[in-house]
């Protein structure tokens, strides 16, 4: 019967398998291949399954995954100096920051239109505040300079207005610059809607025009007639003609004058044309002035070459400068150095956390293990109520613990007035207790036993009290036979148990921060100080990066020696 | 087993209690004697007290009140690493961080033995069961069959004159049982080893032992060679607990030359041998065995008490065959007779009547 012909195909079962054997992969019964029908039969299944997994999934990309890349990408991310000073740093790339001189003139001239644009924009305090984390000051000489970058080029204003007074009408530049339609067409909205006692009002909705064949004559002039048009009429709701440009405006429009010739000047009949060539023709009477030593009396910074030198080393869209501060090195202009003595905090601060996060868990583990023994070998009734008593600090606020280890450890506290009234300890030398390491390794000890204990309690029910029960039969004492038998069975707990409560340890804060006073806090208590005080995200995403990294090279030394498939919560 | 100092128990208990709640007795007065090199085991329903005998051997529990004595030396107050008794466990207890060969040299080396001694024991230890090739396997690596033999080999390596044997075999197959079965009475004897086996299997029991003490309620009902137990059941506990039975009850009319007279309850007369029933109008149990039940009148004596029965259902089991009959107003009364070209292969419905000789049929307690 095993050979029964086949109605199918007519090829026995026998000759079947042979062929199976010897073609290699297995047919199915249409004749696709026994795998891709698999895959197919389970590929319903499988989007299913994710289908059930999908909200969960997406829940944790979108609040957990992503704000977490996001913030670790802070740790690099230096987008806002070649943000805010696009044409500056652009130029300094010519620029040596070793030589001791200053920059070029046009660097100079370039951060001013940087900076007028920034100002206009309110990114350059931002940016200032970015600076200052590097080198201490910059933040004011951006501010300062802010506060007076239209003075800077305010000599150039001067000049055309001793050329012709007819410059600093608002009146003539508009009409110089713009479409006549547009001109007309917004002064005549400018008309209908006057600026109220307050100024304000409402904001003319057509984009600026400008003149046909400006752009070409005076180039650069027009487009940052461009920008201040646009800046005005959308911030301060004023048209054209209302307000007289930057002075930076008169810069440009001397630079285009210098550049173009008479006979373009000539050849062209827009509205003040005639005004263009004449000012053409007296630019010998023009006295320009250093942009540079301009900058240096609005703020005494900007004659300093290490200013330049920090805003060169941090132009780069990206940084490693983060992360050598987070251990205690900076980035200059001579390259990576070491903090100075005095400024090194994050290697002591990483190296405490490393140290208490151990001291934590060996203490966890002295203490846990016993309880843990004691709740997998006790009858079900007292072991379930010892649970309880494990369980219940679970279900106390975490915030009242810590309080109350900070009545009990105290100098007025109980556990000091115990001892005072025992007389182990002298009025006068109270035992101190907490705000130091100390308080911190008794706080966190205690309210991170329950994450040592389960772990443990869950593989020690499952070593049956039958191992030590033979190693007793066999001759050993008791203790080696919890040595050499239950111990070594118990280790996955260990393992598991020491790993949670390392790795939630070394990333804690609100303990630390009410019982660590300033010698017993953590690495995390900085990371939370420039989160939330001094801003500096950067550095804090830094800092964080180096925790996780940290964690996960425990946690990859720790499989290489123990096996993390030896850590058991349960089962 | 017959030795020079057969006479000399080895092993002891005498009025053994022991109690966990201090409200009831688990183990109620236990007196055991066994001679050196005896194969003893102790069978009984779970919850009979037999494996809190065996912990209390081992050291693992203690004796609530009485006295166990080994070799003649008290042992309540010696911790169980002291006693010197190889024990095997159900679950092997195999130690699973250990290979086989460093779960044998455990209790060698907590004797601190030397390397090389260590070595010469585990080596014919391991191929004492068979398991020479085995010392580099973890536990988990093995069978069950394989696991069991490396705990026997264990509590052997240390040269033990008593093991103790919890269940070793309940968690493996039945041709796996009966194998093992077979090597565990071979090695006991091959040693001269004292072994003290629990276990609730009675075919077990019956193959294995010298002696069986059968466990109930916390008493030892009888301790007997197991053809004894079989043949001879001192009560009817014991008579129901090993081996199939029939059970009539029944009251005694009379006993005169070591035989008794018993009227059924439905009114027959049957003739049986008084075990534990000593007078008269007495109500006893009956006890029957299922295979020395006679259909064939002929084999039967001329005056010999008979009983109708109505066949009920006939089950070919191949080298038997097994009916349920109708007998005495009960319906679950089993014969089983071998399959022989002489035997009848009964109807269902058929009425016979059968009977026995009274040597086989014993009034025992009700």
């Amino acid at each position: 019967m095993a050979d029964a012909i086949d109605t199918n195909t007519g090829t026995t079962r026998a000759d079947r398998r042979a062929e199976a054997a010897d073609t290699g992969p297995v047919l199915a019964s249409d004749g696709t291949p026994l795998k891709a029908s698999l895959r197919r039969a389970l590929r319903a299944q499988k989007l299913r399954a994710l289908m059930l997994v999908a909200p969960l999934l997406v829940f944790i990309l979108v609040t957990f995954v992503a704000p977490i890349a996001d913030m670790l990408f802070r740790s690099v991310e230096n987008q806002i100096v070649s943000q805010t000073l696009p044409r500056t740093t652009a130029e300094l790339q010519g620029w040596e920051s070793d030589s001791g001189d200053l920059p070029s003139e046009d660097t100079y001239r370039a951060l001013l239109t940087d900076l007028t644009l920034a100002v206009a924009a309110n990114t350059h305090t931002r940016l200032g505040s970015r600076l200052n984390y590097e080198q201490s000051g910059m933040s004011s000489i951006f501010r300062q300079t802010g506060r007076n970058i239209d003075d800077v080029a305010a000599p150039y204003l001067d000049n055309f207005e001793a050329l012709d007074p007819r410059w600093v009408e608002p009146g003539t530049l508009a009409a110089l610059m713009t479409d006549p339609d547009y001109f007309a067409a917004a002064r005549a909205w400018r008309e209908e809607n006057p600026v109220g006692p307050f100024g304000g009002g409402a904001t003319y909705d057509q984009p600026i025009r400008l003149n046909p064949g400006i752009g070409e004559l005076l180039p650069s002039a027009a487009a940052i007639f461009r920008d201040w048009a646009e800046y005005v009429r959308v911030e301060n709701s004023a048209v054209v003609g209302d307000e007289e440009p930057w002075s930076l405006f008169y810069l440009r429009l001397y630079q285009d004058l210098l550049n173009v010739s008479e006979a373009d000047l000539g050849a062209y009949d827009g509205p003040q044309s005639d005004l263009l060539l004449e000012t053409k023709r007296m630019l010998d009477q023009f006295q320009p002035v250093s942009i540079r030593d301009r900058f240096i009396e609005v703020d005494a910074g900007w004659g300093n070459p290490d200013i330049w030198a920090t805003i060169k080393v941090y132009s780069p869209s990206y940084t490693s400068g983060y992360f050598l501060n987070a251990v205690d090195m900076q980035l200059n202009a001579e390259g990576v150095s070491m903090q100075p003595e005095d400024e090194r905090i994050y290697g002591i601060l990483f190296k405490r956390t490393m140290f208490m996060s151990l001291m934590i868990t060996g203490s966890c583990i002295l203490l846990g293990y016993p309880i843990a023994w004691l709740l997998a070998n006790l009858p079900m009734r007292t072991a379930n109520l010892l649970m309880i008593l494990v369980l219940l600090p679970f279900w106390t606020s975490l915030l009242v613990r810590t309080s109350a280890w900070k009545v009990m450890l105290q100098q007025q506290g109980v556990i000091n007035d115990i001892l005072v009234w025992l007389g182990v300890v002298g009025d006068e030398s109270r035992l101190i207790m907490i705000n130091n390491q100390f308080g911190t390794i008794v706080a966190m000890t205690h309210i991170l036993l329950p994450f040592m204990i389960l772990p443990l309690y869950s593989v020690m029910q499952t070593i049956p009290p039958s191992y030590l029960r033979a190693a007793k039969s066999l001759g050993a004492t008791p203790f080696t036979a919890f040595w050499r038998v239950y111990f070594p069975q118990s280790v996955p707990g260990i393992g598991a148990g020491s790993i949670l409560v390392f790795i939630l340890a070394i990333g804690y804060y609100i303990t630390p921060e009410i019982v660590g006073g300033t010698s017993g806090t953590f690495i995390s208590n900085r990371i939370a100080y420039h989160i939330s005080s001094s801003l500096n995200w950067g550095l804090a995403a830094a800092l964080g990066s180096i925790l996780l990294g940290a964690v996960l090279i425990l946690y990859w030394a720790y499989d290489r020696i123990v096996g993390i498939d030896n850590v058991k919560l349960g089962g | 087993m017959p030795q020079d100092q057969s006479n000399a128990a080895f092993v002891e208990f005498e009025r053994v209690q022991k109690s966990y709640d201090g409200e009831s007795l688990v183990v109620k007065d236990l007196n055991l004697s066994m001679p050196k090199g005896e194969f003893l085991t102790m069978l009984g329903p779970s919850g009979s007290g037999k494996t809190t005998c065996l912990m209390m051997l081992a050291g693992f529990e203690t004796a609530t009140t009485g006295e166990i004595r080994l070799d003649g030396q008290p042992i309540n107050n010696i911790p169980p690493h002291k006693r010197g008794i190889g024990m095997v466990f159900q679950n092997y207890a195999l130690f699973p961080h250990m290979t086989v060969a460093e779960n044998l040299s455990f209790p060698l080396e907590v004797r601190k033995m030397g390397k090389s001694d260590r070595e010469a024991k585990i080596k014919r230890a391991l191929d004492m069961v068979q398991m020479g090739d085995f010392g580099g396997r973890r536990p988990a690596q093995l069978s069950g069959g394989q696991q069991q033999r490396i705990a026997l080999a264990r509590a052997l390596v240390f040269e033990p004159e008593l093991v103790l044997m919890d269940e070793p075999l309940g968690a493996l197959d039945k041709q796996l049982r009966e194998t093992l079965q077979f090597e565990i009475t071979r090695l006991a004897h091959d040693l001269g080893i004292t072994v003290v086996y629990v276990t609730h299997d009675q075919t077990e029991a019956l193959t294995m032992s010298d002696r069986v003490a059968v466990f109930d309620d916390g008493r030892i009902q009888q301790l007997a060679a197991p053809d004894e137990l079989y043949e001879s059941p001192q009560n009817s506990f014991v008579a129901q607990f090993i081996g199939e039975n029939n059970t009539l009850a029944g009251t005694v009319k009379e006993i005169r030359n070591g035989l008794a007279t018993v009227e059924l309850d439905g009114g027959e007369i049957i003739d049986c041998k008084p075990v534990n029933v000593s007078e008269v109008g007495e109500r006893t149990l009956v006890s029957i065995r299922p295979e020395r039940v006679e259909t064939n009148r002929e084999r039967l004596s001329p005056d010999a008490h008979t009983l109708k029965a109505e066949v009920l259902e006939f089950i070919y089991m191949g080298d038997i065959f097994r009916t349920r009959l109708r007998v005495a107003g009960r319906d679950d009364f089993i014969v089983k007779t071998r399959n022989a070209p002489d035997q009848p292969r009964l109807k269902p419905g058929t009425q016979i009547e059968i009977g026995w000789l009274p040597e086989d049929c014993r009034a025992l307690d009700a």
